[in-house]
């Protein structure tokens, strides 16, 4: 904001002096000049072309479902076959390219509903306080308590294993990590003078809260999605790995892993190539939410 | 110190009540009869209601959550419909060799990544700092059984000198009665061949396991020691002349141990996690092992009795930090309720 006489006012920003360039090219210019944020985002934006695309990319669609070429199988990557292929003979790299749709399908759908409510609750006890902040908070500190992998596995043990029972069991813990970088972000801000001028000037809890208080966490809910997004697609993979997530013949990179497992050491593509794989869409949304992190200066 | 710790461990009983409670409910709210569930599809109606009686499932809801809570406090978990033993012997005897796992981990962890963090820092910029930076990005992007299994590979291929199941082998007939973890109990009793064989048999899992940790701790201490080393009193220590290496090690370290301390309590659920699956692909003898088997069995009071304990573990793991980081930095003891 500057002063009628063009000289900066707040007295803190020197650097503003010599604005020429708008707030948003300046972080622009912040993110492609840190080359690992590229990266990130180049395969992150890979993993979702691939997922939406999928039946176009595929080499041989039908190796998605529960197809079998026994003429096929256990063949080494080669041309024909990028990754190889599988005990029954179904080409890897066409389930590696479904498995990412239902990896991403799980992250949307997880972060889809722990992202709103843990804000929620972030918002209530950081604005609240008193006892709001002291149940809310409480009871976070209690589901953090759990180890999350052997909460999802209980959770998705007592209620059959599959896609969808996964994704509650880690939609149930996810929240609380949004719920208390919320919280902490409010609690900070509820001393600015803006929050105060609001209430002043009679503005509902509602407004103070959605209008004024949230815009500040967006950037911070940002990133912290995007470091989440790799999490959870890494979590998802472990749950199936061990059996208790998504289902065969559902092509599932965690699922592949585990099945692959069994032929190792001979077929060691089977495993290595869908593992690799899980390790590649989690490096490119953390490279990404690191890239973004920096350039927006947020404490996630 | 001593309110300070009380204080803790009253906040650590609440947490761990709220987390009895909170297990108890959600085995308690989801869809299905245990007890036919335990018996299978097979059984008469009145063998399923046989079983609810023995199992308590036709009281009030209160008074089955009484009742379990008082048994915790007997540590009488139930009895497991697997083993058919009370899940607490399961547990207990299932236990030593997580709890060597998880130690060797983390005694890696700290051994690894505290002086590679400490080496980033002092050559800043350099090639070590560049590796240090690669290597910790690896390790914290690599699932856990997807390391275990690159390991796997790698012993079968190269290292045949690193067996890839088990925790010894069987055939050294050792009894580890002293502390039942065998790194230990064989140097006291002397047997170095049991130690040599525990040891390479630990390694590549406590690896698998540790290296996300590994990275993100290296980070952070790179981090606290360049922000610690533009502290004033370091500059002064320095003009005194007294020796960089005490100056970085004895001055710095003790500060900038802080945050890889409160990351390392905090990574230790993830570590509980992951031991799940990494125990898996090595077919470590551990509860995690034992929890996947009866999580698949559909076996509740052992489920239950699995995730309590590796709560009380991850709990437990945070009050050793926060007493450990009260003894550091004396800050930390006045800022209500520690880290948490």
């Amino acid at each position: 904001m500057n002063h009628p006489l063009g000289t900066n006012i707040s007295g803190e920003d020197d650097m503003g002096q010599h604005r020429s360039l708008t707030s948003s090219q300046m972080a622009w210019f912040r993110f492609r000049s840190n080359p690992s944020s590229i990266i990130g985002a180049f395969i992150v934006f890979s993993v979702i072309f691939v997922a939406i695309f999928a039946p176009l990319i595929a080499p041989s669609p039908q190796s998605a479902g529960s197809f079998v070429d026994f003429m096929n199988r256990h063949s080494p990557p080669s041309r024909d076959f990028w990754f190889g292929t599988d005990n029954v003979g179904r080409d890897i790299f066409t389930r590696v390219v479904f498995g990412y749709r239902v990896s991403l399908g799980l992250v949307v759908g997880v972060l889809g509903f722990a992202v709103p409510f843990g804000v929620f609750l972030g918002l209530l006890a950081g604005y609240f306080g008193n006892w709001t902040e002291f149940v809310i908070m409480r009871f976070t500190d209690i589901m953090l308590a759990i180890p999350p992998l052997a909460m999802a596995l209980a959770i998705t043990a007592v209620l059959s294993p599959n896609l969808i029972n996964a994704m509650i069991a880690i939609t149930m813990l996810w929240w609380t990590w949004h719920t208390r970088l919320i919280y902490r972000i409010v609690k900070a801000q509820m001393n600015e003078d803006y929050v105060e001028a609001a209430r002043v000037a009679g503005a509902s809890h509602f407004h103070i809260m959605f209008r004024e208080l949230l815009p500040n966490c967006i950037s911070a809910i940002s990133v912290k999605i995007s470091l989440d997004a790799g999490f959870v697609i890494l979590f998802g993979a472990a749950l199936s790995f061990l059996g208790l997530g998504v289902q065969p013949p559902t092509p599932d990179l965690g699922t592949m892993v585990s099945t692959g497992s069994e032929y190792l050491p001979e077929y060691w593509w089977e495993a290595l190539m869908p593992g690799l794989a899980i390790l590649y869409a989690i490096l490119g949304f953390n490279l990404l939410g690191d890239g973004l992190r920096d350039m927006m200066d947020v404490e996630v | 110190m001593v309110t300070y710790i009380l204080k803790r461990i009253v906040t650590l009983f609440l947490v761990f009540l709220g987390l009895a409670i909170l297990i108890f409910v959600i085995a308690r709210i989801v869809p299905g009869d245990p007890a036919r569930i335990a018996l299978g599809p097979l059984a008469s109606a009145q063998q399923v209601e046989e079983m609810r009686q023995e199992m308590g499932l036709n009281d009030p809801f209160f008074i089955q959550l009484w009742n379990y809570l008082t048994g915790l406090a007997q540590g009488d978990l139930g009895k497991s419909l697997l083993t058919s033993r009370p899940v607490i012997d399961d547990i207990l005897g299932a236990l030593p060799a997580t709890f060597e796992l998880v130690l060797f981990t983390i005694f890696l962890q700290i051994t690894l990544s505290i002086p590679l963090g400490v080496l980033a820092a002092v050559y800043r910029d350099s090639w070590v700092d560049n590796l240090t930076r690669i290597i910790s990005l690896i390790g914290v992007v690599t699932p856990g059984f997807v390391l275990a299994i690159i390991l796997q590979l790698l012993a079968s291929y190269q290292f045949s000198f690193f067996p890839v199941t088990g925790r010894i082998d069987p055939g050294l007939n050792f009894d580890a009665d002293i502390t039942r973890l065998i790194l230990i109990d064989s140097l006291i009793k002397g047997r170095s061949d049991v130690f040599v064989d525990a040891f390479s048999h630990i390694f590549l899992p406590s690896i698998a396991l540790a290296a996300a940790g590994i990275g993100q701790v290296m980070r952070i201490t790179r981090s606290a020691m360049i922000e610690v080393s533009r502290f004033d009193f370091i500059e002064a220590s320095r003009a005194y002349g007294i020796p960089e290496r005490i100056v970085t090690f004895a001055y710095m370290l003790r500060i900038a141990s802080v945050a890889p301390l409160t990351i390392l309590g905090l990574e230790f659920a993830s570590l509980i996690g992951n031991a799940f699956v990494v125990e898996f692909v090595f077919s470590w003898p551990g509860i995690a092992s034992y929890g996947v088997r009866t999580i698949l069995q559909k076996d509740l009071n052992a489920v239950i009795g699995v995730v309590l304990v590796s709560g009380v573990f991850f709990v437990f793991a945070n009050l050793f930090i926060d007493i450990l980081l009260g003894i550091i930095d004396p800050r930390h003891r006045l800022r209500e309720g520690g880290s948490k």
